[in-house]
This record gives structure tokens, sequence and C-alpha cells, in this order.
């Protein structure tokens, strides 16, 4: 279990005050000048030497993305950091949690590693629901403005920085960081094609690095406490400290910071209070956001909770956003609801996306009641794959995952319930 | 050059190939939908997936993924087969089975596409999605149940035409194509959408449910509707020309067309003049015009010229003349000792003396490269929408563009410096610095500038700022005039150019006036001349005349005509003219017969070597040779405010007069708003 004073958000909850002086208090913005003092190429081998992963999903080392950014401007160009804040998959309610109690760590991430990356400013966009963490964000920008923490000359540093908070209009598709940056240019959100990568050509075509909340948050406190120690939790190539929340069927849904790695049962047992109705009772587990194929209860139990242990298990780790279902659940109708979700979302950009969403959505539909045959769930398998691998961006596997997830581990299922409703029908023949 | 396998056989890739020019220079058939030479790369149709090495475990999108040293490109594997059957599966979910009532059918890229790579049946079960109609204008029919969204109407209408008026509205399976507050799409090439629309979505309203492509025969014809000269393909059923469609030549209209070319084929079929008239002088009706017979009009000329005098006679071509018909007329004119032509029907007297004096000599296509441009008197967008098209892409080239003239909507960024030619004369310093710093700097003169006078001194700051220099080892003439009328190059270098312009043929006091189609002549100052009007259509130059020959319009009639560049073009006969009237070179050898005259010509073969005998340039395709560009003179000075001639932009020539397409248009996109302030 992590220990109180392994904690990188010390005020997840809210107990104290989001303000400049108490997250003072809390170790925030001691001495960033001095941070800084150590050198773009200096930051960065530390976070390569962190081993901290992208928090937003992937799972892309944070300090190789760094480095793409170019050392120098040959022609002029700035460069940008996009701090994706578009917190919108389902589950998944950690950078909210950050930003509304502990905003400063952002903002003082956001002033590092821009610095690092050689960024003339940081756009934070946030997802257009989150009204209160905006305001308290927006706060707590000011204040760092008026301490002259960030602005010109920011922390003493010498190094002009400007912090920019964007509120988006509530597309999830947003959150896809190409099409965040199309949003935050004052486009129609929709993904772009890569190549070039945003690192190329980002916002307004310059050199940007987009990244997660909760990537950015931690950087100012990995480079106070050094690599080695974050690097010191987790299994290897899984290191550091997480946020999970976990939702659904158990006692005290949460969000909390532990290692990484740490097995379901322990996560689930020390924070929660464990499954509704005991382990014996636990169906499924999504545990990494909607998009991640769902894992059975047999194969969850005491999996490691990192990118590659949840990988070997034909899932992923995604944003740590667990969502636990005990055996009350209609587990059909629940994969049902996430493509809705997804086929509600999908840009209409590209066709796979666009349309297999939809068709995919409807076959659940059905399948929810067993109003089909048999060879549709095939079929509908057949669709996923279609769409799977075949879009611009990636929601189109994150809307086939789900599906497939639940046709590999529930197929007995999805055929029980196509068989009682063909035996409840009159034979027409008859 | 990155060399790369498609397929197992090398290849070497242009730089900055995609992957899809690879694979077609192999020459592998990529499909696709949303991709487009001429428009920037969307990716989004995903319908030219193929596998490449080294690269991710699925399949990639040809069309935005440059071509690299070492690929190893598959076009027919399982995996690509599979993912184009996908593709084109997700597509034809949700579009309607109506192809026998679609008017795509037969040309349509989803219909062919699915033959090829599409499964054989449907899996599909659920019900299909509908889309309201959406409105889009006169010309743009749309069924939008049809759209596949792959964007080239949005591209099109953004990078192309410059006009933000197409776009895409919500998301997902709900996307739906409309323009802006469903207002019907105004610019000037709004219908290329329907050309580029790969489905049947976007349709032509006026041809709609009117023929079948196999039904129609495609004929190569040149548009008369301005001085581009853009290259159209007629297509038609019996004698009735259905269609007019753009050729792709890079050199003149790439493969865009403006919708008065597009659209004024259906007035060839109205007002049309299909018999001999002749105004009745000593009967009951007399002062009106009464059908006559051809003899009879002849008698009726030979006797008013031989009442006039050896050599009374004069000829003015209209715009939209061919060359042969105006060679045909300038030889009769010759055996009866008259040299009394002209093209500019409404007074411009600019001096003809050389050819790249008033011609556009940097080419269409290399106007894009400038980089300093000055318009004088130039209404584009209603002169030369594709000229137009030009300066926008040399805006967004980079392009310093400034315009002397009464100020209009353009789609590039410019500076207007104001109404007075006279500016000409006294440029703002930074306007004079920027030509003196550009490489390719251009100057370009439209109408309103050559009857404002400016030519000459226009000419002069062409030799100020050096205007034809050599640039990166080839030649450049950055002096260009914009003509507006399809006849004018052709005209000028057959000589229907007088000194005086049409003072001089006025002054003459003819006997006879042969108006060749031309209908924007004043006709009052001809009063004692017996007007003879040889044309195609019932338009002003028809009222005025005494007596009315029917002649055939530029479908009915092989011609040559000369583009605004110099650049001659041979135009093929499509369809007959209607009732008794004749192409218009042999009412005018004809005519001879009856004068008693010889011009040495029977057929239209032997009419054509006559008069490149005459003018060699008129015999080779190609830009003819203009010459050097003469020194301007400073004096006269420009004056007065600088006026466009083109009141009303669809409606500048007969036959797009004649047009109810092109007068729909009119009433509904160039005076719509007048209409909906009358109505209020």
């Amino acid at each position: 279990m992590l220990a109180d004073k392994d904690r990188i958000f010390t005020n997840l909850y809210g107990f104290q005050s989001a303000g400049l002086k108490a997250a003072q208090a809390r170790g925030d913005w001691d001495d960033t000048k001095a941070l800084l003092a150590k050198g773009q190429d200096s930051i960065i081998e530390d976070m390569k030497a962190s081993g901290l992963r992208g928090r937003g999903g992937a799972g892309f080392p944070t300090g190789m993305k760094w480095s793409f950014m170019p050392k120098e401007s040959k022609d002029g160009r700035p460069s940008f950091l996009v701090i994706n804040a578009d917190e919108s998959e389902p589950g998944s309610c950690k950078d909210r949690e950050i930003m509304r109690h502990d905003p400063h760590k952002l903002i003082e991430g956001a002033l590092v590693a821009g610095f690092a990356m050689r960024a003339r400013a940081a756009y934070i966009y946030i997802r257009g629901e989150y009204i209160r963490e905006a305001e308290a964000l927006q706060a707590a920008i000011d204040e760092a403005y008026d301490a002259g923490l960030i602005g010109k000359n920011a922390c003493g540093s010498g190094y002009d920085y400007d912090v920019f908070l964007h509120r988006g209009a509530g597309a999830y598709i947003c959150g896809e960081e190409t099409a965040l940056i199309e949003s935050l240019e004052g486009k129609k959100g929709q993904p772009r094609l890569k190549p070039p990568f945003p690192a190329g050509a980002g916002l307004y075509g310059c050199p940007t690095t987009v990244n997660n909340v909760e990537s950015i948050a931690v950087v100012p406190t990995i480079l106070r406490r050094g690599p080695s120690w974050f690097a010191g939790f987790g299994r290897e190539k899984n290191a550091g400290t997480k946020l999970f929340q976990i939702s659904g069927h158990v006692e005290k849904p949460c969000v909390v910071e532990e290692e990484m790695s740490i097995p379901f049962r322990e996560l689930i047992e020390r924070h929660c209070g464990g499954i509704t109705g005991g382990w014996d009772n636990l169906l499924a587990v999504i545990p990494g956001g909607s998009s991640v194929p769902l894992v059975p209860a047999k194969d969850i139990m005491d999996c490691p909770m990192d990118f590659d242990g949840l990988k070997e298990l034909g899932s992923g780790l995604g944003t740590a956003a667990v969502i636990v279902m005990d055996k009350s659940t209609d587990i059909v109708r629940a994969i049902s609801r996430i493509s809705y979700f997804y086929k509600h979302e999908s840009c209409g950009q590209c066709t796979p996306c666009r349309e297999g969403t939809g068709w995919m959505w409807r076959v659940m539909q059905r399948l929810e009641t067993g109003d089909a045959d048999i060879d549709e769930i095939d079929m509908l398998h057949t669709v996923t794959k279609q769409v799977e691998g075949h879009t611009i961006c990636a929601l189109g596997d994150a809307a086939a995952w789900p599906i497939q997830g639940l046709i590999r581990h529930f197929r007995p299922e999805l055929e029980r319930r196509i068989k009682e409703r063909g035996e409840q029908l009159p034979e027409a023949a008859e | 050059m990155p060399k790369v396998t498609v397929d197992g056989q090398e290849i070497d890739a242009p730089d900055g190939a995609t992957v899809l020019q690879a694979c077609e220079l192999a020459g592998k058939e990529i499909p696709r939908f949303c991709y487009h030479e001429r428009l920037s790369i969307a990716g989004n149709c995903r319908m030219c997936l193929v596998e490449v090495k080294p690269g991710p475990p699925k399949p990639q999108a040809s069309c935005a993924l440059p071509a690299t040293e070492g690929q190893e490109i598959r076009t027919d594997s399982e995996m690509v087969r599979a993912a184009r059957e996908g593709v084109m599966e997700f597509l034809l979910i949700n579009h309607p089975l109506d192809c026998p009532i679609c008017d795509q059918g037969g040309e349509c890229d989803l219909q062919d596409q699915s033959m090829y790579y599409g499964r054989g049946a449907t899996r599909y079960q659920e019900n299909k999605r509908a889309v309201t109609e959406k409105y889009m204008g006169p010309l743009i029919k749309t069924i939008m149940t049809r759209c596949i969204h792959c964007t080239r109407c949005v591209r099109f209408s953004e990078e192309i035409a410059g006009v933000d008026e197409i776009g895409a509205l919500y998301r997902g399976e709900d996307m739906q194509i409309t323009t802006y507050l469903e207002q019907a799409a105004s610019h000037e090439l709004s219908a290329n959408v329907i050309d580029l629309c790969p489905v049947g979505a976007l349709t032509s309203r006026p041809y709609a449910y009117e023929a079948r492509p196999w039904e129609l025969k495609k004929t190569l014809s040149i548009d008369v509707s301005d001085a581009v000269g853009a290259n159209i393909r007629l297509d038609s059923r019996g004698r009735e020309v259905m269609r007019a469609l753009p050729r792709i030549n890079d050199d003149v209209n790439e493969e865009w067309l403006s919708d008065k070319a597009r659209y004024q084929v259906d007035g060839l079929t109205a007002r049309r003049l299909d018999r001999v008239w002749m105004r009745s002088i000593d009967d009951e009706n007399a002062g009106k015009l009464a059908p006559a017979s051809w003899e009879e009009a002849f008698e009726a000329i030979v006797k008013a010229a031989k009442q006039g005098g050896e050599g009374s006679i004069a000829a003015v071509a209209g715009d939209v003349v061919d060359c042969e018909t105006m060679f045909a007329a300038k030889r009769l004119l010759a055996e009866l000792g008259s040299d009394k032509l002209e093209g500019r029907q409404t007074g411009l007297d600019y001096d003809c003396s050389s050819l790249a004096g008033i011609a556009f000599n940097s080419t269409l296509a290399g106007i894009e490269t400038a980089d300093a441009i000055l318009i004088v008197g130039s209404q584009v967008r209603h002169e030369a929408p594709l000229i137009n098209v030009r300066l926008r892409k040399a805006a967004k080239r980079g392009a310093k563009i400034f315009l002397i003239g009464p100020e209009w909507d353009t789609t590039f960024a410019c500076e207007f410096l104001g109404e007075e030619a006279g500016l000409l004369h006294d440029l703002p310093g930074h306007v004079a610095d920027a030509f003196k710093d550009a490489s390719r700097p251009a100057i370009i003169v439209g109408p309103g500038g050559l009857a404002a006078g400016a030519l000459h001194p226009a000419l002069s700051l062409a030799s100020e700022w050096n205007l034809v220099r050599d640039v990166d080892g080839e030649g450049w003439n950055g002096f260009n005039v914009i003509h507006t009328a399809a006849a004018r190059m052709g005209a000028v270098m057959l000589g229907y150019a007088q000194k005086g312009g049409i003072k001089d043929v006025v002054d003459a006091a003819p006997a006879v006036l042969l108006s060749l189609g031309a209908d924007s002549l004043d006709y009052g100052t001809f009063e004692n001349s017996l007007k003879v009007y040889i044309g195609h259509h019932g338009d002003a130059g028809a009222h005025a005349a005494d007596i009315i020959l029917p002649a055939a319009s530029y479908a009915e009639k092989d011609g040559t005509y000369v583009n605004t560049e110099g650049r001659v073009q041979f135009a093929e006969k499509a369809v007959f003219a209607p009732g008794d009237a004749r192409e218009d070179w042999t009412i005018l050898r004809a005519l001879a017969d009856a004068f008693g005259v010889t011009v040495g010509f029977d057929s239209f073969a032997q009419l054509q070597s006559a008069m490149i005998e005459a003018v060699p340039a008129l015999g080779e395709e190609g830009i003819a040779p203009l010459g050097t560009l003469p020194k301007g003179k400073k004096t006269p000075k420009a004056k007065g405010a600088i006026r466009y001639p083109i009141a009303d932009p669809y409606l500048t020539n007969p036959i797009a007069r004649a047009s109810a397409t092109m007068q729909r248009c009119s009433a509904e996109l160039f005076h719509g708003e007048d209409m909906l302030e009358a109505a209020e």
C-alpha cells in the first residue's frame, strides 16, 4: 500500500483549500526556479528515467514524447504544450479531482513541462461540462499570474510562459489529441490525419505536445523527489503511482492514488470496502474506462493493475477507470449502452466509424432481448473487426473493443437469450 | 526519389508522392471517394486502404501516407481485400438502393466500385438512414440521403472557390452536408461540386431526369461565355445539347467550369432565329419584321450595297462568334472593296497594334506563380471566374494583390487602392515597393481599365517595373489583359479593329451593316444603313435589324476560338442548327454569289485553309505568337472612375439571356436580395 508520505496528490479530496497559499504549504511551487535551472535536457532525461507513461490511456512514455519536440525553432514557429483536460471517458473522473482540489500541481507542471519542451505557452482544454472545475482552475491560474509564477519571467527564471484555459463544448471526440487541436483552433472537432504528428505540426501548425492532466501534474513532484523514487513503485515498465477511479458495484466507490501494479483484489479490499455481495458476486470488470474490453471475474481478481498486466488479459489499463459489475448486472445491456455512447460520439468523419458504430449499436440492442439469429453474433464480430484499425483515430477501436470483449467472454449468455426468445415465439408453421 | 515496391514491382516514386500515387504509377488501381488531385487530402472515406511495410499491422490510407524509401506496398493482399470490402459495406448500408432513378447512374463512383470491391449481398437488417433535403439553389439538386460524406464539396468551396458556403453539420451517422443556413450556393463556380460528388447526392437540377449518360453523344468544344476559352464537352441527344461538362486542361480551366458556361446551354433551344426575316417597307405592315426567303433577303442586301456605291459595307463581329465566320465576312468585304471591320461593339478604342499588348501574357497557369499583382479595372469573378481561381491560388502562395476599381467581394487577400483610374500614375509607395521587390510581378488590365484608357499607362508601368524578364532561367511576361468576349482576340488577329474603334465604322456610314451576332452595338448610330443580322438568337441585334439571316451557335458549327491568352482552340459541331438556320460561313458564301464576287472557298475546309494562309497562327492549337510587349505611352493619362461593364454576370451573352436557367440564377442568386427587399 502506498504510504501517505509517498502520495503526490495530497489534497485529492479537497480537505484543504485549493488556493495558492495552501498549495505552497503542501509543497507546490517550492523553488520551481531551481527545477527549471536543471535545464531542459536534464528534465527530459529525468522524466525518461522515472518511467512515467502517459496517463491519458495509451501509456506512451512521457519523457520520450517530450523529446520529439524541436530543440530550436528553425523557422520562427513557437512550440506549444496542450494539456488534455477533456476527461470524457465513461468511468474516468481523476482529472477533475486534480483540477478542482489541486490545480496548482497542474499549473506548476505545465510550466516545468512546457519549459522542458521549449514551449511558448500551455493551453489547457477543459471539458465543457466541468464548470466548477474550470472556475477553480482559472482562479488558480490568476493566482499564479499575480504571484509571478507564470507569465513574464516565470518564477524569476527568466523564462516567459503563459497558461491559457479553454473550455470545450462537450464532445467526447475532442479528447482525441488532434481533434482537440482542431477544436482549440475553432474548428469542428474532427481528428486529423497522422502524419504529420503534432510534434511536427500541431496547434496552428506549430510543434505541439498533448499531455493528459495527470501526466503533467505529477511532473514537479517527480523532479523534486527524483526519478528513481518514482520508478521505485510498480513493476518494471509500469512505474509510479496512479490515480485509480473505482465505480460500480463496490461498497465505497472512490478515486484513490495507489501504487501501479497493485493487485485488483487488494485495490478493492483496501479502498472500496469490497465488492457488493462479496467476491463470489463479481461478474466482470472494465478496468480502464469504457473503451477497453471487459475482463471476467476469475481473470481479474489477482491481476496486477498496470499496463502490461491488463494487456495480457486482452484488456488495458486505459485511464484506470475501473468499472466493477456484480452479478446483478445485465452485461449485454451494459455493453449495448456503451455502444450507444460511441455511436453518439462518433465524429462522422471517416466511414467505418460513422456507419459501423450505428450498426453495432443496433445489433447490440437486439441482442439485449435476444431478437437476433445466432449467426448475427459472428456477423457482429466481423463488423467490429471491420471497424477496428480502419479509422483515422482510435474511436473506432474504442467502439469495437467492448463488443469484442463481450463476445469473447459472454457468448453463451448471448446465445441463451436468442434461444429463449426463439422458444417463446409461437412457431408460424404450426 | 524514394524507391518503393508495389505488389513486388519496384518503382521510383517522385519526391513528395503519396503511396496512392506510387501505386497508380505502378499501374495499380486504388479505389477512392474522398481523394481528389486538386483538393486537400481528407483521408476520410477509407476506401484507399493498402498494406504497407514497415508500419503498424493494419491497413493504411494510401492517399494520406507519404511514399518513403524501401516501403513494401501490397494492394492485392487478403487484408486489403477485406478492408475494402468492409469499407464498401459500410458505405452502402445507409446508401439508398435507388440507382434506377438516380441521375448519377452510369457515372457513379459508388456504383462502379461496389461492383469491383463490394460484397455480393447485404448483411444489414436495420432501417436505413434518411436525410432531409437541403436547398442549394437553382443549379444543384440535392438528395442528401445518398451522401457518403466524402467532403469533396466542402473542400472545393473552401479551397478552390474561396467561399465558405458548404459545410458539415452534426456528427457521427447524423452528420449532414449543407449550405450555410440552407441558402443557395451562390458563387460563380458552385456547380463544380456536382462533378466532384462521387455519388448522386449533388446532381444537376436543370438536367434532372433528362438523359442517361450512355444515350449522349459527346463532342469536344470550347466555351464562349467568357474569354477564358474553357475546354468543354457538349453532351447531346438528337438535336439538343443536354449539358456541358468541363474537360481537363491544366493550362486553361484545370477541370473546373463556370456556372454560366455549364448552364447556358439550355438557351440554345430558346428564342432561336430559325427563318429569314425582313422589315417591310411599303405595305400596311411597314416597319415590322415579316418572314422572307433567302433570295429576297440577298436581293435586298445587294440592292442596298449597290446603291451605296463601291465599298459601302461594314461588318461588326459579336462576342461569341468564331474566327472562320469573321474571316469569311472579311473576305467578302474585301471583294466588295471595304475594310470596315470592328469587334469592339461598345465603343472601346484601345490600341490593338500589338497582340502582346492586349493578351494575357503570363498565361493562366503562369499567373498562379506571380508574387505581386496589380489589377486595373476588373471584376474578375464576373468577367473570368476561372482566372479568379488562379488569382486565389497565387494569393494563397503569398502573392500581394492590389486592385484599382470599385470594391467587390474577392475570394483572396488583397487591397483596394481606389476607384480612380488616375491612381495608375500616382501609386502609393508601398505598392511600388512591392513591385520592385517582386520576382514575378504582374499587371492585369480588365475591361473597366481598358474603358478608362488605362492600357498605355499600364504598359508604361510594365516597362518601368520591368515586367518582361527572365526568372529562374525562363521567360516571364507579367503584362495581362482580361477580355470578356470569346471572339475578341480572334477578331483582333483577323483585323476587326479600327484605329478609332466602332466610331470609324459609324463615320463611314456604310449602306449595309453586316452584324455577325453583335448584340451590344448601338444600332441607333447606323440609322441610314441596311442592318443585316447574321446570328442565332432573337436578342438586341435581331430587334434592331432590317434583315435577319438565321445562323448557327457555337454548338452547331465547327470553329476556331482564341482566348484571352491568345490560345488558339478548336471546337467541334455537336448538333444541327434549328429550322432554316445555316452555319454562318455558308450564308456569307451564298451572299458572295448574290454579289457576284468570288471569295475563294466552297467548303469549310477551304475556308479554314484560306484563313490559315492569311493568319498562320490560327492554324495551330496553342498560344499564338504574340510578339514583344510594346512600350507604353504615358499620355493621354488614364482618368475617371473605373466602372465594370458587366451588369449581370449571368446574362452576358445572347445564349445566356435566352437560357431559363441563367434567368433563374440571375433572379435568385444575383438579384435575390433586391427581390427580398421588394417583397417586404
